[in-house]
């Protein structure tokens, strides 16, 4: 009973009730958080002194990047449980999160795209962060195509759990491939340990979407998790004939 | 406005950015909406949706 929140989700039940009442809130709190993060990110926030107006991209791109890494961290926890405990909802929950991920990372490298040509000169090059990242999208996309590559979808299941639990190795080396290599990516500047580097105009709208990306991100987990569930319950159903 | 909508001459970079953001984003949670829609509706049609489970 030491994880009493976790324990109280293990149950697709139990889940269901608790979603069902959490959603519209949650719903609620992502569409404001959007919307103020946006009218910061596009009407308050000044130009950068370096990048002009191209800086409003980093509204979009970072947390982008930060939270489609971490849903990659949650993917392949919910892979353990899966093949170490056989956690009845992990398998549904990983189908629900791999999709978000996937758009997340998209979203990532395409605004990072969009930024790089006028800043860098170029759309996009081989370096350790641009790369990693792209590595990232395509586990996505593979734990997606694998888990609906079965016609038992428990094996599906586990052979995606197999891939998030190997594919964890890239997320040390996006985070900290901007310092092991010498990258045209610029370091990290708000994830310091001697706190971030940026003025409080930029790193608050920031923030914002930040908290608005993380909002959505947790709303549509819950959302899919519940499609999943009702989905599982269909097909059980069908074949038992029901 | 035309300032606005310029970006200081990067309007063609950033608003792009946004609007893939927008535009993903965006259709992962209409795709998802519609797709737990669907699923209560079959369920509710078999009798295995929630509400029925309780009342049985």
């Amino acid at each position: 009973m030491a994880m009493p929140s976790i324990h109280f989700l293990a149950n697709p039940a139990r889940f269901q009730r608790f979603s069902a009442r959490i959603l519209p809130w949650l719903g609620a709190l992502t569409a404001l958080l959007w919307a103020s993060g946006l009218y910061m990110a596009l009407l308050v926030a000044p130009p950068d002194y370096q990048q002009g107006e191209t800086v409003r991209i980093m509204f979009v791109h970072v947390p982008a990047a930060w939270w489609s890494m971490a849903a990659y961290a949650l993917l392949a926890g919910l892979g353990a449980a899966l093949l170490v405990w056989r956690h009845p909802l992990a398998a549904l929950m990983a189908r629900a999160v791999a999709p978000v991920g996937a758009a997340y990372a998209l979203v990532c490298l395409v605004s990072g795209s969009f930024w790089g040509r006028p800043m860098w000169g170029t759309w996009w090059v081989w370096d350790a962060r641009l790369t990693s990242m792209l590595l990232l999208f395509f586990l996505y996309l593979g734990h997606i195509a694998l888990s609906r590559a079965f016609d038992d979808s428990e094996r599906g299941d586990r052979a995606a759990a197999v891939l998030a639990l190997v594919g964890v190795v890239n997320l040390p080396v996006i985070k900290f491939s901007v310092d092991w290599w010498n990258t045209l990516h610029q370091p990290a500047s708000v994830m310091k340990l001697d706190g971030p580097a940026i003025h409080p105009s930029i790193l608050t709208p920031l923030l914002v979407m930040a908290a608005a990306y993380l909002a959505l991100l947790v709303f549509l987990v819950l959302l899919r998790t519940e499609t999943e569930i009702g989905r599982r319950r269909l097909e059980t159903a069908a074949l038992t004939g029901r | 406005m035309g300032g606005f909508l310029s970006m200081g001459g990067h309007g063609a970079y950033i608003w792009p950015a946004y609007g893939i953001a927008v535009a993903a984003l965006g259709g992962l949670l209409i795709w998802s909406l519609r797709a737990r829609a669907k699923v209560q509706r079959e369920l509710q049609d078999r009798g295995l949706d929630r509400r029925a489970r309780e009342r049985r």
